[in-house]
């Protein structure tokens, strides 16, 4: 089982995410932006950062990297797909995942614990944290009010596609809409959040919680894998 | 083939919180223009391009805007045929 972390001009969190899915039970690689293939990984993270220099708009260009093409089409495979931060930033302007993410309204960068509640468990990413338990993971964005119009976010909640929400004692730290801090596409294989799993995946950093996340979809691209 | 200059002006849609418009507006008092109000902040972006007619290098513009300049989702644009802003004062 292999993870591939992406690596764009500018990402600065890949070596964490590389680091992460390690303890996470996986191999890990970091792919180039510039390469046309993902090496085999069977899972593919997005990772944190300010691809391309948040030109335009963060995550705008990043999106027609060259390798973009192989993450789409082992989007449409069914792979295993994470965007974390600037990752689910590209993500939203790629068009894999719906809304957009827009500067905070407190017009900070925001870098801070966060308490998140977890809206499902039977998806990938989730399958592994207990009923119940509130993720304790960093956020450092300046960049991350999660925004759709009512009528999508009606449809956005109808079909399960909220699968983080910001919770107390902190709550929403950036004005997202409906405190939503991750959501899937309609298949549940592609997921984006704003806060850092990998910075939180050892003890030492404070909190393991985001490693729950991480080994869950590590486990869930092996069991495939297993099956396959 | 000619080049066309253009201008794209892109706002956050009606409705949609603008902060730095509102962090702007927030310190006019200090200025004594406490009665400035509605400040908005966007951006503006020239090009040329290279094409036969103005209307086939607007065309080429309008699909940029719609799919890489604005994010159709939270902007609105507009497209201005032009030179690049001259006469700028300060």
């Amino acid at each position: 089982m292999k993870v591939g972390v992406v690596v764009f001009p500018g990402s600065n969190c890949d070596r964490d995410a590389l680091h992460g899915a390690r303890l996470a039970g996986a191999q890990a690689e970091l792919l180039w932006h510039e390469d046309t293939d993902l090496h085999g990984a069977d899972v593919v993270i997005l990772p944190g950062g300010f691809a391309y220099g948040d030109y335009l708009r963060a995550g705008a260009i990043a999106r027609f990297s060259p390798i973009m093409d192989a993450v789409r089409e082992h989007a449409a495979r069914g792979g295993l797909l994470l965007g974390i931060c600037n990752g689910f930033q590209v993500l939203t302007e790629a068009g894999l995942l719906p809304g957009a993410l827009r500067r905070n309204t407190t017009l900070r960068f925001e870098h801070r614990w966060v308490s998140l509640l977890v809206q499902r468990h039977d998806t990938p990413f989730t399958r592994g944290i207990p009923a119940g338990q509130t993720l304790r993971l960093p956020i450092a964005h300046g960049e991350g009010s999660f925004y759709l119009a009512d009528a999508e976010l009606d449809g956005l909640e109808a079909s399960g596609q909220v699968l983080f929400r910001y919770g107390p004692p902190e709550g929403n730290p950036n004005g997202s809409a409906r405190d939503i801090a991750g959501v899937t596409d309609s298949s549940g294989r592609i997921c984006g959040l704003m806060p850092h799993p990998e910075r939180a995946s050892e003890g030492l950093l404070g909190s393991d919680d985001g490693l729950l996340l991480l080994r869950s979809m590590v486990e869930s691209a092996a069991q495939v894998e297993a099956v396959a | 083939m000619s080049r066309f200059s253009f201008s794209i002006a892109i706002m956050p849609r009606e409705g949609i919180l603008d902060p730095q418009g509102k962090a702007v507006e927030a310190a006019l008092p200090q200025l004594g223009a406490a009665t400035v109000h509605g400040v908005r902040i966007g951006r503006r972006i020239e090009l040329t391009v290279e094409a036969d007619d103005a209307p086939s290098a607007r065309a080429v513009v309008e699909k940029l805007a719609a799919e890489f300049l604005a994010n159709p989702l939270v902007e609105r644009w507009a497209i201005d045929e032009g030179q690049p802003l001259a006469g700028v004062s300060g």
